[in-house]
């Protein structure tokens, strides 16, 4: 499903990733664990199509498409999905018309109907459901004035409501408490099938508890220096990252 | 001729049209007297520094339509509002249209000024009010005295809340092709009277237009006034718009002034606070761009304790278009306990657009709030990027955010067809169909 090769990537001409090579399939769950600094939020960044990133080498391939000219909104309407780390707050733009004004816009650059409105209102509801998201939650202002886990809550809410192939989670665990971190694991698994694929990016172990990666792979300095299974990420938690280096 | 001397040359031909035994005339003709002295202001004036009629007055504008040309309905049927019963006071090329107007004099009069200056049992009313509250130092609301001869009349009485709101359309049509327009305006809210107005001015040619109106409105104690201007003129009309707004004790005033169409608009938006516990509030949305200029003069004078006074703008700069803000707030000596908020939130698009921001605060009482802000910056490229991450285009990404920055605005609008017209024009502005109502 996704395939990036060599990528070289620099913010303002300063160099951060330094040749990352990286393959995910249908179905795989892959875990990227590092040090602060060490390029994570970089690399979802740019496989989302952050213009602030420059790509001075290599390819992003996704389902058989190099995206690295594609637009942000090009790569959501081909099923590309990232949680931020740090949504941002909208004040004016409620969640609910946000989420409807997104799901039209793919649906749209798809060639297909607007979604219609009751069916629109049924999926809000089971998602936030599946969410434990309280419907007062959703005629709020986007992400305004929302406590850490709430931002992100509602991002995975937005994930569920958009159903995308590739999911990004960066970072999704941090500012959550242990409940919400449950919330939001159980909410991840239970979009999770045969067909797409998520990448987790943490720097702790604790989410992948819940959400257990088929493949885990450390990033430091720009480069993936090691990569394993989940039993990866304990040594990690008992080691830290020093031993890698 | 310039267009100043072209109007002074043209009173005496005026006249031979109205009745010129009247106190009113009076007033007319020491109007244009003082205008002779002053013309028309220039950017050497404080007050014009950064806006010039320059280009509007080497037009050669006729000033008197010939022509009295009639409007179908179902031809300028968008312009009214959708599904609300309203009055309508109509104008086609500055003519009273009675085909299109819903007047009445049902306990109320909602009519025009030409009727209310030439008849007598409107005398009391007109010796009391008209022309007492315009600033004689203004030259264009001087021009507007001289040439006062039609516009809207409205007297709520006392206790009378006006269910239905007003609609004031001013209509050109181009029969000339160059065409100055001079509505004068008169509007009396009594004691604990309610009511709401809505004002359009449309051109429905590309032949150049140049308004130049005058509304004096007065609101009585306990009385509320809502108003609406909304400025959505094609891109040959220009409009300059001197309203004047005097509130009694515990009266609420609100105008909102919205701000799209247009070559040239210029807001002159004056409050005069003549009692204690008056509300005044004034807002606006800008979104213009190309070359097209507009202009917010606020004045609140606060001459009265425990009063306050709201202002909220927000604008909307692309193309090569050019904003300006000057919000004057002037507080009395005794005017202790005054509330004055100032808000002025800008967003330039490109580099090539301009906004000048000055407020101007005049403070002589000792225990008063004021706080006055200003901002000026581009769309947050991060809510951008988060908004087209969720697979929302760019273009419609930057209408939401456009949306957002202006929803504070939008909020305070009480009549649900006003609110979905400004968010269709915005929409339009913008070029997006975004298909969802905030």
């Amino acid at each position: 499903m996704l395939s990036i090769d060599n990528l070289h990537v620099s913010v303002e001409g300063k160099p951060i990733l330094n040749g990352i090579n990286l393959d995910v399939r249908a179905g795989e769950i892959h875990a990227i664990m590092g040090p602060n600094g060490s390029g994570k939020s970089t690399l979802s960044s740019v496989i989302a199509g952050n213009e602030d990133y420059e790509v001075t080498k290599g390819d992003i391939v996704y389902k058989n498409e190099n995206i690295i000219e594609l637009s942000p909104e090009e790569r959501a309407h081909k099923g590309i999905f990232m949680s931020f780390q740090y949504p941002v707050e909208i004040p004016g733009i409620t969640v609910t018309n946000f989420i409807k004004t997104a799901i039209n816009s793919n649906l749209k650059a798809r060639n297909e109907n607007e979604m219609p409105a009751n069916k629109m209102l049924k999926k809000i509801r089971e998602k936030a459901e599946l969410l434990e998201i309280d419907s007062k939650f959703l005629s709020r202002s986007l992400n305004e004035g929302f406590s850490g886990g709430e931002k992100k809550r509602n991002e995975i809410f937005q994930m569920a409501m958009l159903e995308p192939s590739l999911s990004i989670l960066d970072e999704t665990d941090s500012g959550l408490d242990i409940d919400a971190l449950k919330i939001v694991a159980n909410g991840v698994n239970k979009l999770k099938n045969k067909n797409n694929a998520v990448i987790v990016i943490t720097h702790y172990q604790r989410l992948l508890d819940y959400i257990v990666p088929d493949y885990v792979h450390v990033l430091h300095q720009g480069k993936i220096v090691k990569s394993g299974d989940k039993e990866l990420a304990h040594q990690l938690e008992e080691k830290g990252y020093d031993w890698i280096k | 001729m310039s267009l100043a001397d072209k109007l002074v040359s043209s009173f005496l031909a005026f006249e031979l049209d109205i009745n010129i035994q009247t106190p009113v005339h009076i007033k007319r003709t020491q109007a244009l007297k003082e205008f002779e002295k002053l013309g028309f202001p220039t950017k050497k004036d404080e007050a014009w520094k950064y806006t010039s009629l320059k280009s509007i007055l080497k037009e050669d504008f006729t000033i008197f339509s010939k022509k009295k040309n009639v409007l179908e309905f179902k031809n300028v049927k968008n312009y009214f509002l959708d599904n609300t019963e309203t009055y309508k006071i109509v104008f086609v090329d500055g003519f009273f249209d009675p085909f299109l107007s819903q007047t009445s004099h049902d306990g109320v009069d909602i009519c025009i000024l030409s009727a209310a200056l030439t008849k007598s049992v409107y005398s009391k009313i007109i010796s009391k009010y008209f022309d007492t509250s315009i600033n004689t130092k203004d030259s264009l609301s001087l021009i507007n005295t001289a040439f006062a001869k039609e516009g809207v009349y409205v007297h709520i009485p006392k206790n009378k809340i006006l269910e239905k709101p007003i609609e004031v359309l001013h209509f050109a049509t181009g029969n000339e092709a160059a065409l100055m327009l001079q509505p004068r305006n008169l509007i009396v809210v009594e004691k604990n009277a309610q009511v709401e107005i809505i004002e359009t001015h449309q051109s429905l040619t590309e032949n150049s237009i140049f308004t130049n109106s005058v509304t004096e409105i007065f609101v009585g104690e306990n009385a509320h006034l809502d108003y609406y201007k909304i400025q959505n003129d094609r891109l040959n009309s220009s409009l300059i718009d001197n309203t004047y707004v005097s509130q009694e004790q515990n009266s609420l005033a609100k105008v909102h002034t919205f701000s799209f169409g247009g070559k040239l608009t210029r807001n002159n938006l004056n409050y005069f606070q003549k009692g204690s516990y008056i509300n005044s509030t004034m807002k606006g949305i800008t979104i213009i761009d190309e070359n097209q200029l507009v202009d917010h003069h606020t004045l609140v004078d606060h001459a009265k304790p425990n009063c306050e006074s709201h202002q909220d703008y927000k604008g909307i700069y692309s193309g090569k278009s050019t904003g300006v803000f000057n919000g004057k707030i002037v507080v009395d000596r005794i005017a202790q306990k005054t509330n004055a908020f100032q808000q002025n939130n800008n967003i330039l698009l490109n580099d090539k657009s301009t906004i000048n921001s000055k407020p101007q605060l005049e403070i002589f009482a000792d225990d008063v709030k004021c706080s006055h802000g200003c901002t000026i910056g581009q769309l947050d490229q991060d809510a951008l990027f988060y908004l087209r991450a969720r697979g929302i285009p760019k273009k419609e990404a930057e209408a939401l955010l456009t949306y957002a920055f202006a929803n504070n605005v939008l909020e305070s609008v009480n009549i649900p067809s006003v609110k979905s017209r400004i968010k269709k024009i915005i929409a339009n502005k913008l070029g997006v169909d975004l298909g969802f109502d905030l």
